[in-house]
């Protein structure tokens, strides 16, 4: 499955939910942003290697798959570790499950930690995609945001990642910080376009409660403000659109072919299996996470039990409901099923079609304003299965 | 059994705040009724609003016994009164009772509304007066200024003007003296057939429906059959007895008593106060004089915030009437509120505790719609209609004029102020009546004015014009034709009920600006620019835009998140479930509660 050339078809998208894919969780970081809510710990590098020996175990402990067709090792800083350990890991995977030929096998990186070594050994390792945790190319936003690299390290790092052979390189960037101007945003993105990444993701600055950002929000400093969010997130569909850089999920935008496979699995509703502390799978129609806590997700591995914490079962109406809430945020949208018809036969779904929030488009419902998909989501999760609509019984696993 | 020459029943009669509560508590305690140990600050003061509150809403009665120098011991029944105005039905019907009545006027304020109002409704009840200066202990008291302005209002003396502080207890005795010198004792005949006055009634969760009844002829007993004239049932009297002020049952309460009947109803609405009692064996011809009924003049609507607490709602309304016979509804419905009632109270300060009571007592949350009052409006075929609710008025095209209540209002002012007021009155279309001084430096103001007016915020900036002197009473007055308008207040184009006001023409814009203004500041942003219109017929006299949001959507949704933005979405449209829908608008609760709160800048 692979989605070379061409733009993104509703079609293709809708093949990823045959895929299966992998996520590593790396918690460790050498600081914790300030508006940072994963599951990440600074200062605790004196447990990488056992935290590694616990993810190995783990992927032993899981039962064989698929071959799988993505994986990818978010975090936390992968970067931030040795590459020699990410090698382990992928191997493990490699020979508990397989990867399919050509698979997709990302890497997140911070530009402080990603010089030319780095670059080569992750490409020794398996790794063919990196994403960088770039952020902004304007220093005041940077340092608001706790960010410890500058405009200069982005643009070294990516020339490392090209020279080492990265051919599907990625940046994150946040918009909208109380220290941004729109002249800022603006720079930003030209830089960023300049660098020719093959993918964008453009977050709007969230305080997280719980997270110093949010402390120190409510102690009075600026918070973001939704509708400069709202101009700023306009400014970035243009100036990436110009670029060739096409939108394909509410913050991701990428060059024809190089959409995040992983991530496409995820929202096609495809199967993925997750390592690590505080990691999710959605697996046999389960969506189910991990302990998040570092000492005790490694306490239950030593134990030999699997770290599992919680489940949602997402099978029949759920799983339809499920399908468009994963979906949704996609340009391509949801192809039609009982749930889709169940929207648009609501009241709530009747307001979002006049307020132009959704529209149905060659046979697919798909949002218009993707700045009001909440609107939509909660609307979707309201929905209830039609009259006489019985959950078809449970498949047996195997 | 006590020579009737032996009892004085009478009440005490105040402006808010000027001693009555405490006064009753000292005469308690002089008496013995009440043992200094068990006191507690306002005996009488039962309800627990009242309390807080420091006003008396409900009258109750107690049963005094005072031996003068001459070891004569004597009865006395005194019978608490309301000192506020939206309850002066109540200082009648406590009157009725009585012989004679103690006007107490606090030492340092002087005579007020209030103390007007009940001083003529004690001459015109043909009772003795007493005038008394209260809170003499005041280092502001001022008596010989108030002896002239109590004298210039009842006439007398200054020189019988008794002097007390009901807080010290100085000169309290010697009221008693008075008391029992100079009102007459009850004069009914206790050999001819029993008449006896209810003149309150309250509902007990055990005994059912207890009545206070003042005996005027013959003698009530024990284990009588008593017809009650005005709604001819009859019924046993189960117990009678008199409140010391714990109720002692007794077995025959004489001509010129007072104390409480039980007969085992339980439906407060079948006992009618102001009727009159008599033996149904030998009934007496003729009923004693009853009083009017207390009539609502303020309506509101109460709706609960939970539709699915309409039903409470009843049953806390059927409730509190038992005790408060002038609380009167009818189910309204409202398109943006659902399903409540429309209740008419006496006045703001009664609807303001029965809403109080119900939230409190009943544990209902409410949203009360913006107090209206009684309009009439002629209709074509010339029958005329009386509308309580803006939502009922019909369209200018088909119906004549519409008239609206007025009030005589009576206010008390130091001379300074008689031009703020002159120009409050007039700016609430008001017309001036008699100006006349009660003393160089005090005034009473007669004035005519609609209800409406009152209603709104009349007696708060009368308050703040005047920083806090002047005092306001009113009585109800004839209606007037007027050019009154309904403006409807409307949302994204739909008309919201609950919003509607009736309104003079010329006060039409003023209310539609603000009411928008204060809508666009509590309705949340929606998917759509949402305008909000005051509108006369189809007339838009003002417009605001609450612009529509721009941005509502997480920033990330990857493998990780489905399962918590679920949730997190889950509870997010909890929470707007609990908004009600007004067309396609969502408006939250507390903007109906914020919008309609008659405050600060209305
Ligand atoms: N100094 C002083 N205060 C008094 C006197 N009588 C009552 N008060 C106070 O005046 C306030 C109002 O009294 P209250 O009996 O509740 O008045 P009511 O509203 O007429 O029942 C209370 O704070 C009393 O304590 C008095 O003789 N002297
Ligand atoms: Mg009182």
């Amino acid at each position: 499955m692979t989605c070379d050339g061409g733009l993104l078809s509703p079609a293709d998208v809708d093949l990823h939910a045959e895929a299966v894919a992998a996520y590593v969780h790396i918690p460790f970081c050498s600081a914790v942003c300030p508006y940072c809510d994963f599951a990440v710990v600074a200062g605790a590098d004196e447990q990488i290697g056992r935290y590694i020996d616990g993810v190995l175990a783990e992927i032993e402990m899981s039962p064989r798959w698929r071959q799988l067709d993505s994986v990818y090792f978010g975090g936390g800083t992968p970067s931030h570790v040795d590459p020699a350990h990410l090698r382990r890991i992928l191997d493990t995977l490699a020979s508990h499950h397989g990867l399919a030929d050509g698979s997709e096998i990302s890497v997140e990186a911070n530009p402080e930690d990603f010089g030319p070594d780095r670059a080569s050994e992750l490409i020794a390792a398996g790794f063919n995609r990196v994403s960088f945790g770039a952020q902004s190319f304007d220093g005041a936003v940077l340092a608001r945001l706790g960010r410890r690299h500058r405009a200069r390290d982005i643009e070294a790092s990516l020339a490392s990642a090209r020279t080492a052979g990265f051919e599907n390189v990625s940046m994150d960037l946040i918009f909208g910080t109380p220290v941004e101007s729109d002249e800022s945003w603006v720079a930003t993105l030209r830089k960023a376009v300049a660098l020719e990444p093959d993918h964008v993701s453009c977050y709007a600055l969230t305080v997280e409660p719980g997270t110093p950002l949010h402390r120190e929000v409510k102690a009075g400093a600026a918070a973001p403000d939704p509708d400069t969010q709202a101009d700023r997130y306009e400014t970035a569909e243009q100036v990436l659109g110009e670029a060739g850089l096409g939108r394909y999920e509410v913050s991701n935008w990428s060059r024809p072919g190089h959409e995040s496979r992983y991530n496409l699995t995820v929202w096609a509703q495809g199967e993925y299996e997750a390592y690590g502390n505080g990691a999710h799978r959605f697996v046999d129609g389960v969506r189910s996470h991990n302990v998040r806590r570092l000492d005790a997700y490694l306490g239950r591995i030593e134990r030999g039990e699997r770290p599992i914490s919680g489940s949602e079962p997402v099978r029949g109406w759920d799983g339809e409901v499920d399908r468009l809430f994963v979906g949704l945020r996609r340009s391509a949208g949801v192809g039609p099923g009982p749930g889709v018809d169940a929207l648009l036969g609501s009241r709530g779904g009747d307001l979002l079609r006049h307020a132009g929030v959704i529209d149905v488009r060659e046979g697919r419902l798909v949002v218009t304003r993707p700045l009001l998909t909440d609107e939509v989501h909660r609307q979707v999760l309201d929905l209830r299965p039609p009259q006489g609509w019985v959950d078809a019984p449970e498949r047996d696993n195997l | 059994m006590t020579n009737q020459a032996r009892i004085r029943n009478f009440s005490i009669i105040a402006h808010i705040d000027h001693g009555k509560s405490t006064l009753a508590d000292r005469l308690l305690e002089m008496t013995g009724a009440v043992d200094a140990r068990d006191m507690r600050e306002q005996v009488l003061d039962t309800m627990d609003l009242e309390r807080e509150r420091g006003i008396t809403i409900k009258a109750q009665t107690v049963r005094l016994t005072h031996r003068d120098e001459g070891g004569e011991e004597y009865v006395l029944n005194l019978i608490d009164t309301p000192g506020h105005v939206d309850f002066s039905y109540e200082v009648s019907r406590s009157l009725a009772a009585c012989e004679g009545a103690l006007l107490l006027v606090d030492a340092a304020q002087g005579v007020q509304a209030q103390t007007l109002a009940n001083a003529y409704l004690a001459v015109e009840a043909g009772l003795e007066v007493i005038p008394v200066i209260n809170k003499i202990d005041l280092i502001a008291a001022d008596p010989d200024r108030v002896a002239t302005e109590i004298t210039n209002v009842i006439g007398g003396s200054a020189e019988d003007v008794a002097r007390i502080s009901a807080k010290t207890g100085e000169g309290v005795e010697g009221l008693l003296q008075r008391v029992v010198g100079l009102i007459p004792p009850p004069s009914g005949d206790p050999e001819a057939p029993l008449r006896a006055l209810v003149f309150d009634s309250y509902y007990d969760a055990y005994r059912g429906v207890v009545c206070y009844v003042r005996v005027v002829d013959g003698r009530l007993r024990s284990g009588f059959k008593l017809k009650f004239m005005a709604t001819g049932e009859t019924h046993d009297a189960a117990e009678v007895g008199v409140l010391t002020p714990a109720a002692k049952p007794v077995n025959v309460l004489e001509a010129g008593a007072v104390g409480y009947l039980i007969t085992g109803v339980k439906e407060i609405d079948r006992i009618k106060v102001g009727d009159t009692l008599t033996d149904a064996g030998s009934p007496a011809l003729e009923a004693l004089a009853g009083y009017a009924e207390p009539k609502p003049m303020v309506f509101s609507g109460l709706f609960p915030t939970d539709g699915d607490d309409f039903e409470r709602l009843r049953e806390a309304l059927e409730k509190l009437r038992l005790n408060d016979g002038s609380l009167m509804w009818e189910p309204e419905t409202s398109r943006a509120l659902g399903f409540g009632f429309r209740v008419g109270f006496l006045g703001l300060l009664h609807m303001e505790i029965v809403r109080e009571r119900l939230e409190r007592e009943y544990d209902l949350d409410l949203v009360a719609t913006a107090p209206s009052v009684a309009y009439r409006v002629t209709m074509p075929d010339g029958t005329i209609r009386e509308i309580k609710s803006p939502q009922d008025l019909p369209d200018p095209g088909s119906r004549g004029d519409i008239s609206e209540p007025y009030v005589r209002a009576m206010i008390l002012t130091p001379s300074d102020y008689v031009g703020p007021i002159m120009e409050l009155v007039t700016a609430k279309r008001g017309e001036m009546g008699n100006m006349s001084y009660l003393s160089p430096e005090r005034v009473e103001l007669d004035y005519r004015i609609p209800l409406s007016e009152i209603v709104f915020d009349f007696f708060d900036l009368l308050k703040s014009r005047t920083k806090g002197y002047a005092s306001l009473d009113y009585e109800a007055d004839e209606y007037r034709t007027a050019d009154l308008v309904k403006v409807d207040i409307l949302l994204n184009g739909q008309p919201v009920d609950a919003f509607s006001a009736i309104v003079h023409r010329d006060k039409a814009t003023d209310y539609g600006t603000k009411m928008t203004g204060r809508l666009r500041g509590l309705i949340p942003r929606q998917m759509f620019d949402v305008p909000i219109q005051a509108a006369i017929g189809g007339r838009i006299i003002s417009r605001e835009t609450v612009k529509a949001k721009r941005k509502d959507v997480i920033a990330k949704c990857y493998g990780g998140d489905v399962t918590r933005k679920k949730k997190l979405l889950t509870k997010q449209k909890e929470g707007k479930k609990r908004m009600k829908m007004v067309g396609s608008v969502e408006v939250p609760q507390e903007a109906f509660v914020a919008a309609l709160r008659v405050d600060d800048d209305m």
